[in-house]
C-alpha cells in the first residue's frame, strides 16, 4: 500500500543537562498508522512525544512532518502543533472555563474560527465521546474519565491530523480505563493517525499496527502487535514483557 | 525635661456629637481617601503584573530589573518613597498633588503586588502552559487567556489583603498635604485641642472602610469559586 509519512524521525537526540534521554531515535510513522510506544518509566517515551510536539526542545536530528522538516529556530511551530494534538496523562484541562469553553478556546482564538461554528463543532465532538450533557460544566465536576475524553474532543477541535497520548489512563481509577480506551479506539477506526504511550498491554495489542519497545532511550525493537508479544525477538523485550503481566 | 501631654479620652456623648457634626468633613475625606486607594491599586496591578510578568521572564537583565524594583521598595519607608516622589518627581513633570500621591502609593503597592502574582502565576499547574501550547496557542496567548485568570483567582485573597494595606497606608498622602482622612483628623484634632476625639473618630472611619472592602472582596472570591477544582 502506498501511503503518506506522517513523522519521520532521524537520529534523534536530547539530553536534559548531563542525562542523554534520547540517544537517536529513528521511527517513521505512516498516515492512519497507530504505533504505541512501550518501556520501562525513565526510558525516554514521553521525552520523545513531546519531541514530536515540539514541547520539548531537541538537541540534533531531524524530526519530519508530512514530509516537511521542521527547523525549530525557523518554522512557526504553533502551526505545526495545530496539526499535533496531544492528550495529558493528568489532562490538563482549563479549570476555569466550562467544558464548552475548553474546547471552543484554541479554534476560536487561534484559527479565528467563527463562535457558532466552534460551537456546534463541539457539540458534535462532545458526542463523539459520549458527553454531549456535560456541555456547560466546569472540569472539576467530572469523573477522571470524562475529564479524558473532554481532553480528547479539545484536542480534535483543532482537526489535528496526528494525535500523541502520553499514559492517557495511567491517571484513572481502573472502572474508569475502559471508556477512554473506547474513545480512543473509535478514533483509531476513523483513520487518525495516532502515537500512544501506554502500560495497557491489551490495548496496545487489539488497536496498534505497531508496537515500538524504547529502553534507556533507545528503540529497541519494533513490530506487529502478534509478533511482538507472542516472538519478541531481543532478549530485553523478552525480559521487559516477562515483568509486564498479559491478562 | 517637657513632659508629654496626657491626652484623657472623651466621653461617649462628646464623642458621638462631635462625630454627627463632622460627618460632612470626614465623608468628602473619606471620598478622596477612597479615591487614592481605589487609583493607587489599580495603578499598582498593572505596574505589578507588569514586574511579575519581568521576573518570570527567564531573561536575566529583567528579572534583575524586577528584582531591584522589589528591593527599592521594600527596603525603604514608604513615607521616604513618597517624599521622594512629591518633592522630586512631582517637581520636574509638575504633577497635580493627587497624581504624586497616587504614583508614590501604586509603585509602592505595585511591588507588593507583584510578588503576589509572581506567586500565583508561579503556583499555577505547569501542564496548562503546555496545554495551551499542544492545542497551537502562543505563549503569549496561553498566558492571557489560560494563566492569568487562573492565577488572579489564586491571587485575591492576598490581593484584597494588599488593598486593606494600601487603604491604611494612604493615610501617610497626609504629609504631601492631601485632605484625606487622616490628615482632615490631625487638622481638626489641633485647632480645637481635642486630638483624641478625632483620632477615634477616624479610627471608626478606616475600620468602616476595611469591613465594607472585606466583604466586597468576599463576594467577589465566592463568586469567582465556582468553578474551582
Ligand atoms: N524536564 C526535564 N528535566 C530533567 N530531566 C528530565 C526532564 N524530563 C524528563 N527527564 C528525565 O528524562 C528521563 C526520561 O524521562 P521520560 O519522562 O521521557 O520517561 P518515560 O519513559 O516517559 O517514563 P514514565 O513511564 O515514568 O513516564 C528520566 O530520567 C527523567 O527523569
Ligand atoms: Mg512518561
Amino acid at each position: 500500500m502506498d501511503t503518506k509519512e506522517m513523522i519521520k524521525i532521524n537520529q534523534l537526540n536530547k539530553s536534559f543537562g548531563d542525562l542523554h534521554v534520547l540517544k537517536g531515535i529513528d521511527m517513521t510513522v505512516y498516515e492512519s498508522d497507530v504505533v504505541c510506544l512501550i518501556g520501562a518509566s525513565g526510558s525516554g517515551k514521553s521525552t520523545l512525544l513531546r519531541c514530536l510536539n515540539f514541547l520539548e526542545k531537541k538537541d540534533n536530528g531531524d524530526i519530519i512532518i508530512k514530509g516537511k522538516e521542521v527547523d525549530p529556530s525557523t518554522d512557526n511551530l504553533n502551526k505545526i502543533r495545530e496539526k499535533v494534538g496531544m492528550v495529558f496523562q493528568h489532562f490538563n484541562l482549563f479549570p476555569h472555563k466550562t467544558v464548552l469553553e475548553n474546547i471552543i478556546e484554541a479554534p476560536i482564538m487561534v484559527k479565528g474560527v467563527a463562535k457558532e461554528e466552534a460551537i456546534s463543532k463541539a457539540k458534535q465532538l462532545l458526542s463523539k465521546v459520549g458527553l454531549e450533557d456535560k456541555l456547560d460544566v466546569y472540569p472539576n465536576k467530572l469523573s477522571g474519565g470524562q475529564k479524558q475524553r473532554v481532553a480528547i474532543a479539545r484536542a480534535l477541535a483543532m482537526e489535528p491530523e496526528i494525535m500523541l497520548f502520553d499514559e492517557p489512563t495511567s491517571a484513572l481509577d481502573p472502572e474508569l480505563v475502559g471508556e477512554v480506551l473506547t474513545t480512543m479506539k473509535e478514533l483509531a477506526d476513523e483513520g487518525m493517525t495516532m502515537v500512544i504511550v501506554t502500560h495497557e498491554m491489551d490495548f496496545a495489542k487489539e488497536v496498534a499496527d505497531w508496537i515500538v519497545y524504547m529502553h534507556d532511550g533507545k528503540i529497541v525493537e519494533r513490530g506487529n502487535p502478534e509478533q511482538f508479544f507472542s516472538n519478541p525477538k531481543e532478549e530485553r523485550t523478552q525480559e521487559f514483557l516477562k515483568t509486564t503481566i498479559l491478562k | 525635661m517637657e513632659r508629654k501631654e496626657v491626652a484623657t479620652l472623651p466621653s461617649f456623648s462628646h464623642f458621638i456629637q462631635t462625630l454627627i457634626e463632622t460627618k460632612s468633613v470626614f465623608l468628602k475625606a473619606m471620598l478622596l481617601t477612597i479615591e487614592l486607594t481605589v487609583v493607587s491599586i489599580l495603578i499598582g496591578i498593572v505596574i505589578g503584573l507588569f514586574f511579575a510578568l519581568l521576573k518570570i521572564s527567564k531573561i536575566k537583565v529583567l528579572e534583575f530589573i524586577s528584582d531591584a524594583y522589589v528591593y527599592l521598595v521594600r527596603g525603604t519607608p514608604l513615607i521616604v518613597q513618597i517624599f521622594i516622589l512629591y518633592f522630586g518627581i512631582s517637581g520636574i513633570f509638575l504633577l497635580p498633588d493627587f497624581w504624586a500621591a497616587s504614583l508614590a502609593l501604586a509603585l509602592h503597592n505595585g511591588a507588593y503586588i507583584s510578588e503576589i502574582l509572581r506567586g500565583s502565576i508561579q503556583a499555577v499547574d505547569k501542564g496548562q502552559m503546555e496545554a495551551g501550547r499542544s492545542l497551537g496557542m502562543t505563549k503569549v496567548l496561553t498566558l492571557r487567556r489560560i494563566i492569568l485568570p487562573q492565577a488572579f483567582r489564586r491571587a485575591l485573597p492576598p490581593l484584597g489583603n494588599q488593598f486593606i494595606i494600601g487603604l491604611k497606608d494612604s493615610s501617610l498622602a497626609a504629609f504631601i498635604s492631601m485632605n484625606e482622612l487622616f490628615n482632615v483628623a490631625t487638622t481638626l484634632g489641633s485647632n480645637n485641642f481635642d486630638e483624641m476625639t478625632y483620632l477615634l473618630i477616624v479610627a471608626i472611619y478606616y475600620l468602616v472602610l476595611v469591613a465594607l472592602l472585606t466583604f466586597v472582596v468576599n463576594r467577589f472570591e465566592s463568586k469567582l469559586a465556582v468553578s474551582d477544582r
